[in-house]
């Protein structure tokens, strides 16, 4: 066999080996929640409250929780970003002052997920009276996710032909008229997906919640958005870490690790077929 | 020429990009409902010329301009001037057909209701209206919800003009129309273009002298951002008074 070829062989076979680790660890993860969870996977157990010092019954405090805090974080980070990512793509000549905020946005990216808990705690639980509630946990998600979605916002919006705008422009239509009737539909599906996995990585954290939103156990669901809730990754930490029967709690741990990591998935399947019928819609 | 007959008077127009001056010392007057074509070699300004007529460079980073561009006797860039204004008054078709990924009847539509004609019996009027004077209505009439996007590259040209007279503007400029089209779409879109002269002042940049020579009745041509020669069409095609214009027509150059 000749060099060349041999190390083609060898090549290829790294590539292939890396895909192989991937695709077993995910498996790996999912055939072992499986196995020692789905067992005590039922309607009572996403539907009752726990019981018996959360040795018993099921998650649905939590897991009502969760879609709250997925929800505020939706109606908070998504306006948000996307009016962000237009003022930087649509509204600004670039330039310095542009390229300095985004740095800026671009390492509030790389900051520790603990560190956005510990600023929500000190600003809006704190400093702004909100208490541990939704309403502190949701902004402070928000915080942790804005980067994502503006950056996701940012290359749908410029990956918008600059002809469609020249054609709105000429046509004597205000540049927020070209932005909302003829860019915004266009970039939709992108802003779409980048966001939504974004709030799927919020639906998962534990470290911004725990101080801002979380609460140990709470007999009832939450009435206003200035009230603490249980939630799914916090809930799995606590009866992993602190409870007093971690063995008599295994099961419900495995179950609620399937209940969020489905939930997680759920999402960003869900925001993979929208945005395919997005596409084909485009050419209705 | 009589003055009342001119509907664009450029005086003393200097145009730059950063450092690049892409035009220098352009005179032109463009009589009304006539059509002018502008033609020269690639990189001679002549889009950026059209460019200016609609404040369309604008949306360039770092470019400026000085002189006069007067339409109807205004300044258009004047600090009193709406530009939205403007660009109502004044049409464009560019060089690659860019219909909106929307229906045939919301491409029609779409200048109108920016212009906030909500009214739907009345926008129907006009995009019928308009689509039969860009001479497409024949062959879309009987499905207006089609998108845009399943059009001809003729059609969408069409489509593009048709949506460019929904606005009802005074002007149109078209920016190299039929360069990349078939010969049949080309023959179509030089035909209208002639029955269009009646009611609006057609601009035409155009790469093909042949079409200047059919459809114009006015022939700017410009070389390194200069105007060399402007003239009745006939005149600049059987005598050129500039040696470079008549080098350029008869393919020494260019």
């Amino acid at each position: 066999m000749k060099r060349g070829q041999m190390r083609e062989l060898i090549a290829f076979w790294c590539v292939r080996m890396a895909i192989v680790i991937i695709v077993a660890a995910l498996g790996i993860i999912i055939w072992f929640l499986g196995k020692n969870g789905l067992s005590i996977l039922s309607w009572e157990f996403l539907t009752e409250p726990p019981r018996e010092g959360m040795t018993e019954g099921g998650i649905f405090p939590p897991l009502v929780g969760t879609l709250y805090l997925i929800l505020g974080t939706i109606i908070c980070a998504l306006p948000l970003g996307v009016l962000a990512a237009i003022y930087l793509t649509e509204y600004t000549r670039q330039g310095k002052v542009i390229r300095v905020i985004r740095l800026g946005i671009n390492n509030l990216a790389g900051v520790p997920s603990v560190v956005f808990g510990l600023f929500g705690l000190a600003f809006f639980v704190i400093y702004l009276g909100f208490g541990v509630s939704i309403l502190s946990g949701s902004l402070t998600l928000t915080f942790m996710i804005l980067p994502t979605i503006i950056r996701a916002s940012e290359e749908a919006l410029l990956a918008v032909p600059q002809t469609f705008r020249e054609a709105s422009l000429a046509l004597g239509a205000t540049r927020w008229q070209t932005i909302y009737k003829v860019v915004l539909p266009q970039a939709f599906p992108g802003i779409l997906t980048g966001s939504i996995l974004g709030i799927g990585r919020a639906a998962g954290e534990t470290a911004p919640i725990i101080f801002t939103a979380a609460t140990f156990y709470t007999p009832h669901l939450p009435r206003s958005i200035f009230d603490p809730v249980m939630a799914l990754p916090f809930h799995l930490y606590v009866l992993a870490t602190e409870g007093t029967h971690l063995e008599k709690t295994l099961p419900i741990q495995y179950g609620t690790a399937i209940v969020l990591l489905g939930l997680v998935l759920g999402i960003n399947l869900a925001a993979i077929v929208w945005r395919a019928r997005l596409r084909r819609k485009k050419r209705w | 020429m009589v003055k009342k007959d001119l509907k664009i008077i450029v005086e003393d127009l200097n145009f730059f990009y950063g450092d690049l001056k892409a035009l220098d010392g352009v005179n032109i007057q463009i009589p009304e409902r006539k059509v002018t074509a502008l033609i020269g070699p690639s990189g001679c300004g002549k889009s950026t010329f059209l460019r200016v007529l609609n404040r369309m460079n604008d949306l360039i980073p770092e470019t400026r301009l000085e002189g006069k561009v007067l339409i109807d006797g205004y300044d258009i860039y004047a600090d009193n001037i709406d530009v939205v204004e403007l660009r109502k008054k004044i049409g464009m078709v560019f060089q690659k057909s860019n219909p909106f990924p929307k229906s045939i009847f919301d491409n029609v539509a779409y200048g109108p209701r920016v212009h906030g004609i909500k009214d739907r019996v009345r926008l129907a009027e006009i995009v019928e209206e308009n689509l039969k004077r860009a001479a497409l209505w024949d062959e879309v009439k009987d499905d207006l919800k089609r998108s845009a996007m399943e059009l001809s590259g003729g059609q969408q040209q069409r489509l593009c003009i048709a949506r460019a007279l929904a606005t009802e503007p005074e002007i149109l400029l078209m920016d190299e129309p039929a360069s990349a089209l078939d010969p049949i779409s080309t023959a179509k879109i030089e035909e209208l273009i002639r029955e269009l002269k009646e009611r609006y002042t057609i601009v035409i940049v155009t790469h093909n002298m042949q079409q200047a020579a059919r459809v114009s009745d006015y022939t700017a041509f410009f070389y390194l951002g200069k105007l060399i020669e402007f003239n009745r069409t006939e005149e600049i095609f059987t005598r050129p008074r500039k040696k470079q214009t008549e080098d350029y027509i008869t393919g020494r150059f260019g």
